[in-house]
């Protein structure tokens, strides 16, 4: 088949599949990813009530959010949520908790090695592989700037 | 005797004897629940892990399918059997037991059509008294497979199927029942360049118009000679692009035609977005739905056409099209 059917068929099939509301989208990922905001915000505010300094207050509100949202990854009840509030719970850390564990949960199977080892950042490897990459190279552009 | 391009009209049509549909819990909560043979509540069915409950379920349907007929393992001359894994484990890890000879198929979610027009063929030609097919599925085992940890938290685009937990298997052979295989249509692979592995039914509804198509005019037929075409897993998004593409052939098949994908889940309240997928898919529907109703001579002529997208996580990523392929099964009721 040519290049041009192809693009065309494609064209076609894009025309005839359903696609999610992009606005309904949004305004689920605002509720979901809000609520999860507001309950770091909770759990910070909490910390600092009890004597915390602000850096520490911060570092035991990620622990808490990643520890829940594994816990919910375990649980099966993670996915759910995603589902309904899309990148409202991908986004903040506990989607990023959540690619962490669920490859753990499901390659355990394949060995501690093999399976954990290999594979628990299979989805989360991308992430920090060009994370780490694009900090470094807005690094090495801050350290350019500071020369002049 | 060999017809047309693609096709063969058996002179000696193999009968399906007996079949066996196993499947999940899901499955047996949709629409076709009451009609499985048998239904697990737990989806490791008593193993491990997802690709030793695929294979128990490949023994199980296997099993079925023999105990209705009553025939032994023994007394099975050869069995075709495939699935979605890689290596076609589910396959050869599930079926040593029976100590039956092997050919292990891959046809992707065609599987149970490659299976048939295989088996059909093999008794057709004297080869065998008994011949079992089988495929399965499972949405576990195929998640891991070709998309991510079931724990994983995505958001699935609506175009997207569900993989049947199942496992469908059939006894062909020579002994007389009311179903008969009278011609098989053996589909090409056929690629429209799509890439989107999440919209398998828009990449297999080429092939399966292909097969159709390829199917009435080997046999000179015309779609209303058929009581209904099923085809396998095209779904909502598939199946109205197949009723486009045959319209644009001057063919007609929207009063005939039905989607084993479509009618397994409810859609909306199972949220299996455009429908179910997967070797089990057409392989239980067909065990539990479709040969109960040719059998009792409600339907007297079913052209059955399961629907496989090749590729591999491997040919996706490396930026290769999914290309469809689809066999065509001609049963009558006698």
């Amino acid at each position: 088949m040519n290049k041009e059917k192809q693009q065309s068929y494609k064209k076609y099939v894009e025309n005839k599949t359903p696609k999610n509301n992009v606005y309904l989208n949004m305004v689920k990922a605002f509720i979901v990813g809000g609520i999860i905001c507001l309950v770091g915000q909770a759990i910070l505010n909490f910390c600092k009530s009890q004597g915390l300094e602000e850096e520490m207050a911060g570092s035991w509100t990620s622990l808490i959010l990643v520890f829940i949202s594994v816990v919910l990854t375990g649980l099966n009840l993670y996915s759910p949520i995603a589902q309904w509030g899309g990148a409202g719970a991908l986004v903040p850390i506990t989607g990023f908790a959540n690619s962490v564990a669920a490859p753990a949960i499901e390659y355990q199977k394949e060995g501690q090695v093999f399976g954990i080892g290999c594979k628990i950042f299979t989805i989360a490897g991308p992430v920090i592989l060009y994370g780490i990459f694009t900090s470094w190279v807005l690094g090495v552009i801050y350290w350019v700037t500071t020369m002049f | 005797m060999l017809k047309g391009k693609q096709s063969i009209l058996f002179d000696c049509a193999p009968y399906v004897i007996s079949s066996g549909s196993v499947v999940g819990k899901k499955e047996g909560e949709g629409p076709l629940g009451s009609l499985f043979d048998l239904i697990e509540e737990e989806n490791l069915f008593g193993q491990d892990t997802w690709e030793e409950a695929e294979s128990e379920m490949q023994k199980e349907a296997c099993l079925m399918a023999l105990g209705k007929a009553q025939v032994e393992p023994k007394e099975v001359r050869y069995l075709f059997g495939g699935d979605l894994l890689r290596q076609g484990i589910a396959t050869s890890m599930g079926l040593e037991e029976l100590h039956i000879p092997l050919f292990g198929l891959y046809g992707a979610c065609s599987t149970s059509g490659e299976a048939l027009a295989l088996a059909s063929m093999s008794v057709a030609a004297g080869y065998g008294e008994y011949v079992l097919a089988v495929t399965s599925s499972h949405f576990g085992s195929a998640e891991k497979e070709f998309r991510f940890p079931l724990a994983y938290a995505n958001q699935r685009p609506l175009s997207s199927q569900w993989t049947v937990t199942g496992s469908g298997a059939f006894l062909v052979g020579e002994e007389k029942s009311h179903v008969k295989v009278s011609g098989v249509t053996v589909g090409k692979i056929v690629d429209y360049g799509l890439k989107d592995s999440q919209n398998m039914g828009a990449c297999m509804a080429p092939a399966a118009c292909d097969t159709i198509l390829q199917n009435l005019k080997d046999f000179g037929s015309k779609p209303s000679d058929y009581d209904r075409i099923f085809t396998g897993d095209l779904g909502y998004v598939g199946q109205s692009i197949l009723f486009d593409l045959m319209d644009k052939e001057g063919v007609d098949i929207k009063d005939n035609h039905m989607d084993c994908g479509k009618i397994i889940f409810e859609q909306e309240t199972q949220h299996t977005n455009a429908g179910g997928s997967g070797c089990g898919c057409a392989a239980v529907t067909l065990s539990a739905y479709i040969l109960p109703k040719i059998q009792s001579g409600e339907w007297e002529k079913v052209l059955f056409v399961p629907t496989g997208a090749l590729m591999s996580t491997v040919s996706f990523n490396e930026g290769q099209s999914v290309p469809g392929i689809a066999h065509g099964i001609v049963l009558e009721h006698c």
